[in-house]
């Protein structure tokens, strides 16, 4: 096989500052939450190659844990977006700058 | 036949990342969730490559096939209007981008280093009879943290949906 674990650690790396570029310089909150989204996805290549490398299964268990906490931050963050947009009729970041106690 | 491998690498590699790259770059969200299931599918044949066939399945069923399906739910109910972005100032993006690309040239430099030490991956296939013994005999308690952290945040989840009770209601009225 001509892939070397560096290769795979590289493509999780480039996707990992792609989506936390995309986090940290969109405002709209849902393209927010897609940067995180393709962060995570990110690790998950860097895990696979992983276990590959040193051929154990850890790498791929800790992959199955990351879709399920995954699922769980996308539903719970499209709840707090969709109540926050009922609340101030704004998905966009900079709009947030009010506090009521 | 090892050749084939690496070729089939660097094409997924190569879809993945344009698909990504334009996915984080589109303004319009629904445009960029239908280039995020493109990546997603890519990254499930990525891990059937990398020895990840049980992986894969969950990538496309849960990825491709839940999240993104939530987003699109998500973006389609709250309608185009409010949806709409505001156009992003050159400022916003040009910082963001020089420190990922600082942080990227950083791997690689690392990466050359353990590229000398390693290269060559075995090719290995974990079945998904031998994993799912291996996840239920080494990280039950895990599974179960996972489970339980799923109920919370379907609780949470419905807590957050559910209309406004009369306080809040009142909270709305009293806004200009």
């Amino acid at each position: 096989m001509t892939v070397s674990h560096g290769e795979v650690i590289m493509l999780g790396a480039v996707l990992f500052f792609m989506g936390a570029v995309c986090a940290v310089s969109r405002r709209n909150l849902i393209m927010i939450l897609i940067g995180v989204e393709v962060m995570l996805n990110a690790a998950g290549i860097a895990l696979t190659g992983a276990s590959l490398y040193w051929n154990a299964l850890d790498g791929q268990a800790f992959v199955l844990f990351i879709m399920a906490f995954a699922a769980a931050e996308v539903a719970v963050g499209l709840a707090l977006i969709v109540y926050s947009q009922r609340r101030t009729s704004s998905v966009n970041a900079d709009t947030y700058n009010l506090m009521k106690g | 036949m090892s050749g084939l491998y690496g070729l089939v690498f660097y094409m997924l590699a190569a879809v993945i990342v344009v698909s990504t790259g334009m996915a984080v770059t589109r303004k319009n969200q629904v445009h960029a969730v239908v280039y995020l299931i493109n990546s997603f599918l890519g990254t499930a044949v990525l891990f059937y490559l990398l020895g990840a066939p049980l992986l894969a399945a969950l990538e496309v069923i849960i990825y491709a096939g839940a999240i993104m399906v939530l987003f699109l739910f998500i973006i389609m109910t709250m309608g185009p209007g409010v949806s709409e972005p505001l156009r992003l100032r050159v400022r916003q993006w040009v910082f963001p981008s020089m420190l990922g690309f600082f942080c990227v040239g950083a791997a690689g430099l690392l990466v050359f280093r353990v590229r000398e030490s390693g290269d060559g991956m075995p090719v290995a296939m974990a079945s998904p009879a031998v994993f799912g013994r291996f996840v239920f005999e080494r990280y039950w308690f895990a599974v179960e943290i996972v489970s339980l952290l799923l109920f919370v945040a379907l609780v949470g989840a419905l807590y957050l949906g559910k209309k406004e009770d009369s306080a809040a209601v009142e909270i709305q009225k009293d806004k200009p």
